[in-house]
């Protein structure tokens, strides 16, 4: 297969249709949800125009600033969700932990994986770098937000296993152990299971995505496969370095729990 | 020099001790109505509280200068109503040496606390199961295992019946005797108190009356 079949206005239109299926069930079911769909899918539509016609002005003009600012700007618009969701449970030690560990562990992982991996030229190539660092900031994001879920969560319900800890001799990491052992295995299961049924259960969006722009499926599978382990090791690296940072904010210099 | 010396020590609202002194190889008992503050002064001991005010002197060192883990590897507390870990007995009892990175001991140092605490039970069976007086005697014997210098008591005996609760301060006293440890205890009990002690100390008041008898 040579190229893609463009998709027309008249086309795109038509797919409309699907919107206007949703809408009249929910209408028919009586489910208040008319206001949020029409508003979700005009949004969709217009920030997708507005990303497509800066990506064409970004890759006609490349420029390491331009780059470097888009992947800043992701990492801000991914810790900033990641504030939001959890609100006033955040101390403010915890979430520069999390905004530290976000741009350090997703960093890190995408340079080596664009450089050292698939070795693009220029570096900042933004035909790769974008779409790469929205796949590597974003799964590392739900990554960390359950990370720190799971955190919280244990923090409050163990609070007087980990203070017994304490009372026996224990360090803070040590009475903390079990805590951030199993919070890693909850941040990192979900990226796990995604690897075991990819392929079988779905295809993944990247590599869909690069087959029906004419790429051969197996060179397809290839970046499909080197995606996916760039993310696990961003998922744990964040992760990881969330945890190792983290868990000392619950502490203070004299291994009390703080309040 | 005295073990822990407290000087214009206070803690929020709750404690006001202009000055305290509790000895070495001695055991000291607080007693006094509930509220009064004696649980407070056992956590400033082994700082798992911080005084907001004052000094701590321990063995004529500044606590506030001392490391807190390393601290409380010496001077061991019982807290009141202690926290039983998932899995078994051994596993309970083991818990404090793990968390302080010593070697642990074989079953037959487990089973010989096992006894001194008189909890009769294999080592094998869940700790979760145990009646609230076992759990005590078990945490007590988690702790007497870590073979501190000294020992921080709060209401070792709270949950026990008057029989079983006679066993154990008598066992506790002549332990601490016996090696040369220091003690200090919270009891409820006039009793024991005055019977075991060579110190007793009221608090009254979060400490702002207390007198020595």
């Amino acid at each position: 297969m040579n190229g893609i079949i463009d998709l027309s206005v008249l086309q795109v239109a038509l797919a409309y249709i699907f919107v206007l299926i949703t809408l009249a069930i929910v209408r028919i079911r009586g489910i208040r949800r008319e206001k949020e769909l029409i508003i979700s899918s005009i949004r969709m539509t217009l920030q997708l125009i507005l990303a497509g016609y800066a990506l064409v002005y970004i890759f006609d003009y490349p420029s390491p600033l331009i780059t470097a600012a888009i992947v800043l700007l992701m990492e801000a618009f991914a810790i900033y969700t990641i504030f939001s969701k959890f609100k006033a449970k955040l101390s403010s030690p915890l979430k520069r932990v999390i905004a530290f560990s976000m741009t350090l562990g997703t960093l890190s992982c995408l340079l080596y994986f664009l450089l050292v991996v698939v070795r693009i030229t220029p570096w900042y190539s933004p035909q790769y770098f974008i779409p790469l660092a929205g796949m590597v900031v974003g799964n590392s994001m739900t990554g960390i937000a359950l990370g720190v879920k799971s955190l919280l969560e244990g923090m409050t319900t163990q609070r007087a296993l980990v203070e017994e800890a304490l009372i026996l001799g224990a360090t803070p990491q040590a009475a903390a152990k079990s805590i951030i052992n199993n919070t890693f295995d909850a941040a990192i299961l979900p990226t796990i299971n995604s690897m075991v049924g990819m392929g079988i259960v779905f295809l993944p969006g990247m590599m869909t995505g690069q087959i029906l722009s004419g790429v051969a499926p197996t060179t397809a599978i290839a970046y499909q496969i080197a995606i996916m382990l760039g993310i696990l090791g961003a998922v744990a690296l964040t992760v990881i370095i969330m945890l190792q940072l983290g868990y000392r904010t619950f502490f203070n210099k004299e291994a009390q729990l703080n309040p | 020099m005295a073990l822990f010396e407290f000087s214009e020590v206070k803690f929020k609202d709750l404690l006001d001790l202009p000055a305290l002194a509790i000895e070495k190889e001695r055991i000291t008992t607080l007693v006094g109505p509930s509220g009064s503050g004696k649980t407070t002064i056992l956590k400033l001991l082994n700082k798992m509280l911080s005084p907001t005010g004052g000094r701590i002197m321990f063995n004529g060192a500044d606590l506030g200068r001392v490391n807190p883990v390393v601290h409380r590897r010496q001077v061991a507390m019982l807290s009141q109503s202690p926290v039983i870990f998932e899995g078994t007995i051994r596993d309970n009892l083991q818990i404090g040496l793990k968390f302080q990175e010593k070697d642990l001991p074989d079953d037959t140092v487990l089973l010989e606390i096992l006894e001194r605490v008189k909890l009769l039970k294999p080592l094998d069976s869940a700790a979760q199961t145990l009646s609230g007086g076992e759990k005590q005697r078990l945490a007590l014997g988690r702790v007497l295992l870590l073979d501190a210098a000294v020992y921080l008591l709060d209401e070792p005996s709270a949950a026990l019946d008057d029989q079983t609760e006679e066993l154990i301060i008598e066992m506790i006293n002549a332990h601490v005797r016996a090696a040369k440890k220091s003690l200090v205890m919270v009891t409820h009990s006039k009793a024991i108190a005055e019977e075991y002690s060579d110190t007793i100390i009221k608090i009254i008041n979060g400490g702002r009356r207390w007198q020595e008898a």
